[in-house]
């Protein structure tokens, strides 16, 4: 098994193909999506993919040393081109293909007309050590 | 074997060992070692007297504690002696119990975690999933917290607003997993106002028991937030209420206002009222004004805001959101860090009620971003997609 970062962008994503702001849907489209995804999150616990998952709120803010006895740099929160994370959700897959497969399935979540958005999610590998091999 | 009944004999048997000696960390690993035992003998075996068996055995397992460790060897001798049977003080030693576990030189977070451990009796582990924290993470947040009251001398009654603070935080959790923290606090807060003679006390036990009346109305099944005028009043705890309410009156009657009763009175003007036309907005605003001159909280003031905008229509509900714009200067223009995120929510609702559906839809989106959580994040977007689709 292999852990999998699966990553929902606010900002920084190639633009999803059905790309109309939520609130511009109707409240059953928003209805549909919202149980959409938790049953995407039921499913995968079920078969025992799932790890855990959280919504992130818009604003984030970079922040850095500023050297021995200053407080730390800030930077933002409204800088332009930064990239921005909506939320993630970790799953436990076999197999490489298991994680795209399943990242596409999350993708298709129902949109603007109830059709699917098609938005962009990042899918990171957990970095682990090989298996020892003990046998 | 009866869990509350050893929840609630927890507190005591831990003052007592504290009282004759043992420090607060050692006194209370023996009292969990004690009711691991307790576990394991009574079902089989159960004692007379329940209270005197814990004492006892929590008592030896903190002399064999002391005994193993050979460094103290020379403590064992001052300690080992127990001390003569006396009267066993009950109510009292709780009550230091909450003054210790809420002393001002613990960090909220802390006070709430000892709180839940020392005096409510739950396990490091309920209180580790309660807070979605990993349990090794909530074992050293205890631990640092026994550290800090371990050098506190455990003689005088400390701070009432403190120790209704930290319960009020616990009840605000909320969260319902395998401990309600919910009814955990409630549970705590009846305990003590039993055991006080303090108004306050009685009007958080009355606030909480109002709001946990209305839990089972507030979220449909699959998580989403139902607002207030659109809840099914049917499906309030009238039980509760009416307690509530009871309590309430006769805190008031004692004619010591403080800030929790009159949250309580308000949540008791929304409890007895059919529907929200027919609730008294007039008196929900004059119990607004005493509580912003008790607190001067912001907070108070926008709810004020909203009350207002019931009472005497949204024009006036926008003038009172415009005056609290006035008065915090920071809030007006300002999108981020915002000090209210609410606020925006209550200007979209009142510019709808006034019938500007275009600004109000703007401004739901707006809040929407803004939302401290994924319910009320959701719930803000759909009022924004109603709008935007009658438009």
């Amino acid at each position: 098994m292999a852990k999998y970062l699966l990553l929902k962008h606010y900002r920084g994503a190639p633009a999803a193909n059905n790309d109309v702001p939520m609130d511009q849907w109707t409240p059953e489209e928003i209805s549909a999506h919202i149980q959409y995804m938790r049953d995407f999150a039921d499913r995968l616990e079920k078969t025992g993919e799932f790890v855990d998952g959280q919504a992130l709120a818009p604003e984030g803010t970079w922040v850095r040393y500023d050297g021995e006895g200053r407080p730390p740099v800030t930077d933002g929160p409204f800088a332009e081109t930064k990239d921005l994370i909506a939320g993630w959700m970790i799953i436990d897959v076999d197999t490489y293909e298991r994680a795209v497969e399943l990242a596409g399935e999350l993708s298709a979540a129902p949109g603007a007309g109830g059709k699917p958005i098609h938005e962009w999610l990042e899918l990171r590998p957990f970095l682990a050590a090989p298996p020892t091999i003990t046998e | 074997m009866d869990e509350a009944l050893l929840r609630s004999l927890t507190p005591s048997v831990l003052t007592i060992l504290v009282r004759r000696g043992a420090d607060f960390a050692a006194a209370e690993d023996a009292v969990q070692d004690a009711l691991v035992e307790a576990v394991r003998v009574w079902p089989d075996d159960p004692p007379r007297d329940p209270k005197g068996w814990l004492i006892t055995a929590a008592w030896r397992k903190f002399l064999d504690a002391v005994r193993a460790d050979t460094a103290r060897r020379r403590r064992e001798e001052r300690v080992d002696e127990e001390p003569a049977p006396g009267p066993a003080p009950t109510a009292d030693d709780t009550l230091q119990l909450y003054f210790l576990c809420a002393h001002p030189s613990l960090s909220p977070s802390s006070a709430v975690a000892l709180t839940l451990r020392a005096v409510g009796g739950l396990t490091t582990r309920q209180i580790a999933r309660a807070y979605l924290v990993p349990e090794a993470t909530m074992a050293q947040r205890i631990s640092r917290a026994k550290r800090t009251v371990s050098a506190v001398r455990f003689d005088r009654p400390g701070d009432v607003a403190t120790v209704l603070r930290v319960l009020y935080l616990v009840f605000n959790e909320g969260y319902s997993g395998e401990v309600d923290l919910a009814a955990e606090a409630i549970r705590l807060t009846r305990q003590l106002a039993a055991g006080i003679d303090h108004p306050e006390a009685a009007g958080l036990l009355a606030l909480m028991l109002l709001h946990h009346a209305r839990r089972a109305a507030r979220t449909t099944p699959d998580g989403a937030l139902v607002p207030l005028a659109e809840q099914d009043r049917g499906r309030w705890d009238t039980a509760s209420i009416a307690e509530g309410i009871g309590i309430l009156q006769a805190a008031l009657a004692r004619d010591r206002l403080g800030e929790f009763q009159a949250q309580a009175a308000i949540a008791a003007l929304h409890a007895d009222a059919p529907s929200t036309e027919e609730t008294d907005w007039a008196q929900i605003v004059e119990w607004y004004d005493e509580l912003a001159r008790l607190t001067g909280s912001p907070v108070v003031r926008l709810n004020r805001a909203v009350a207002v905008g019931e009472a005497e229509g949204p024009r006036a509900g926008l003038a009172a959101l415009a005056a609290l714009d006035d008065s915090f200067p920071s809030l007006a223009g300002s999108s981020n860090r915002d000090p209210l995120p609410r606020r925006t929510a209550v200007a979209a609702y009142l510019h709808e009620r006034n019938g500007d559906l275009a600004t109000a839809a703007r401004l739901y989106a707006e809040a929407a971003r803004k939302a401290p959580n994924l319910a009320e994040r959701d719930h803000l977007t759909r009022q924004a997609a109603r709008l935007n689709g009658r438009r």
